[in-house]
């Protein structure tokens, strides 16, 4: 059982980045749960969502203890690196988060200066798609051929296709 | 058919329009809303009817007309609204009409909030309205079972010409898991002799009318559908019950944390196990006796009085401790569970 939480604003995609991995999971195999922060949020606050990926039935939603969190914003470093297991990976998004910020020395910290890379390829949607590249290089949870391939599907689904996307998610996968 | 996403609310949607569900008629409250947007837009696309009402009131009595007139017909709702409906489902009840009605549970008495809950558990399995009645009432546990629950639900309500209740809440209401939907099947508005559909000169009328009063048959009638309801509706799943020490009860989310808790248990030597009411009424009391080895149960729940306690106790003779873990913003957690049932063990002494 792999535990992940993404967190970050309203707005930056943060449930659709978890959903994608979500779908992509279940593609792939795995028993997947997708669990929204719930309550009474408002545009530009906190949104997070658990995903669970599992060979196994997945009991709670609820994840006290995770494997990987992907924080967009600094907020969601402050409310979730405590819940990190030892040996657990934190992706940062280092366009929004202070240089100098400072963390766990027992688990894996990787900074992913999303927003740039987006940018460089002229696709500022494309930012959550660099960091599901560099989830996909840094865990064993999916092969970088296999997320690209499964996130192309998600997007071509909803008829928007991008080829700027694959740019983005090699960028990715180059960070480490 | 291939696996896909849904969220629960959704897939009790999606699932009503695949059982042959043609006519909705609600009002938004989170955390069910989804059901209603979800309707608005495919009911169109199926054929059906989608009404957005000005109220619960005018909701619950419009699925009174669609089910009078044999159509499979649902509404839903939850904390005040799910209130609001309860005059209804009296009158459906007396009226003997099938028609299914889904709560969404959220916390709190009044207003209360949106957060899970599963506080209304005594209105749900007791009759939340006037007069003596109980409802079937189904409670899901994951999407999947929302998917495959609500072909049930109306089969369930038209076998006995009586309301069935869907207890969801908002945790399986909010979840995303993978599911698999069942075929389309068509429902014939036509089928059954006792709905209303338009009188034709020469013909016999059809009459829907609460008739309880007048007809001295009646009272028996009804004994006989709540006898034959719980002899042979009660449904459960029995997770590693037969041989542990404590045996947890819970439904619906509580039953999802529970059995991560009877994982745990189970990982450290502890034996743990888990009884989870699928139908809520009848009870399901026939799942008790596959316990062989217990010295006591707890029951799980997402509320402050342990509204399923006494259920529990009618099903064991109170022949056993009935212990109780509750919260009530928070969540049960496994953790606790463990250290609670652990603590009920020890004061048996065994």
């Amino acid at each position: 059982m792999v535990e992940m939480i993404c967190a970050g604003f309203g707005g930056q995609g943060v449930l659709t980045t978890g959903l994608i991995l979500a779908e992509a999971g279940m593609k792939l195999g795995m028993n997947i749960l997708w669990y929204p922060s719930y309550g009474s949020e408002m545009r530009g606050g906190t949104a997070n969502c658990t995903i669970k990926f599992s060979d196994t039935e997945i009991a709670s939603p609820y994840a006290k203890q995770i494997d990987i969190l992907m924080a967009m914003n600094a907020p969601a470093i402050d409310k979730f690196e405590h819940s990190l297991r030892p040996g657990g990976l934190l992706l940062v998004n280092s366009s929004l988060v202070h240089d100098e910020r400072t963390f766990r020395d027992d688990i894996k910290v990787v900074k992913v200066p999303m927003s740039e890379i987006a940018a460089q390829y002229e696709n500022p949607k494309g930012a959550n798609i660099v960091m599901m590249g560099a989830l996909a290089a840094n865990s064993d949870l999916f092969k970088p051929d296999d997320l690209e391939r499964l996130i192309n599907e998600y997007f071509e689904k909803k008829g928007k296709i991008n080829p700027k996307n694959a740019l983005c998610f090699r960028a990715g996968v180059e960070i480490h | 058919m291939s696996k896909q996403l849904m969220k629960g609310n959704e897939a009790l949607a999606e699932a009503a329009l695949r059982a042959g569900c043609r006519f909705y008629s609600g009002y938004p409250i989170t955390p069910q809303t989804e059901i209603l947007e979800y309707l608005a837009k495919r009911m169109d696309e199926v054929g059906g009817t989608f009404v957005q009402t000005e109220s619960e009131l005018a909701g619950i009595n419009m699925l009174l007309g669609a089910a009078a007139a044999g159509a499979r017909a649902l509404t839903s709702s939850a904390g005040p609204g799910f209130s609001l409906k309860q005059e209804g489902i009296s009158y459906l009840v007396a009226a003997d009409l099938p028609a299914v009605i889904i709560d969404v549970m959220r916390i709190g008495t009044g207003l209360g909030d949106i957060a899970q809950s599963q506080g209304d558990y005594w209105q749900l399995t007791r009759g939340g309205g006037h007069g003596d009645y109980h409802t079937i009432v189904l409670a899901p546990a994951s999407v999947q079972e929302n998917c495959d629950m609500m072909e049930t639900a109306f089969d369930l309500a038209e076998k006995y010409r009586h309301p069935v209740l869907v207890a969801s809440d908002a945790a399986i209401g909010q979840m995303v898991e993978a599911v698999e939907l069942k075929e389309f099947k068509e429902h014939d508005i036509n089928q059954y002799d006792w709905a209303i559909r338009g009188c034709k000169a020469g013909q016999e009328p059809r009459k829907i009318q609460n008739i309880y009063y007048t007809d001295p048959e009646y009272p028996e009638h009804l004994r006989a559908k709540y006898d034959a309801i719980t002899a042979t509706e009660q449904r459960w799943e029995s997770y590693y019950a037969e041989d542990a020490d404590v045996v947890l009860v819970a439904y619906g989310i509580s039953s999802r944390i529970s059995k991560e808790a009877v994982n745990m248990a189970r990982a450290q030597g502890i034996k743990l196990g888990l009884i989870r009411p699928i139908t809520l009424w009848p009870f399901p009391v026939k799942a008790f006796e596959t316990c062989k080895n217990v010295k006591a149960f707890m029951t799980v729940e997402i509320n402050i009085l342990g509204q399923m306690v006494d259920d529990v106790k009618l099903a064991v003779d109170c022949k056993y401790p009935v212990g109780f873990c509750g919260t009530f913003f928070g969540l049960p957690e496994p953790d606790v569970i463990i250290e609670q049932a652990l603590a009920m063990l020890e004061k048996e002494g065994k």
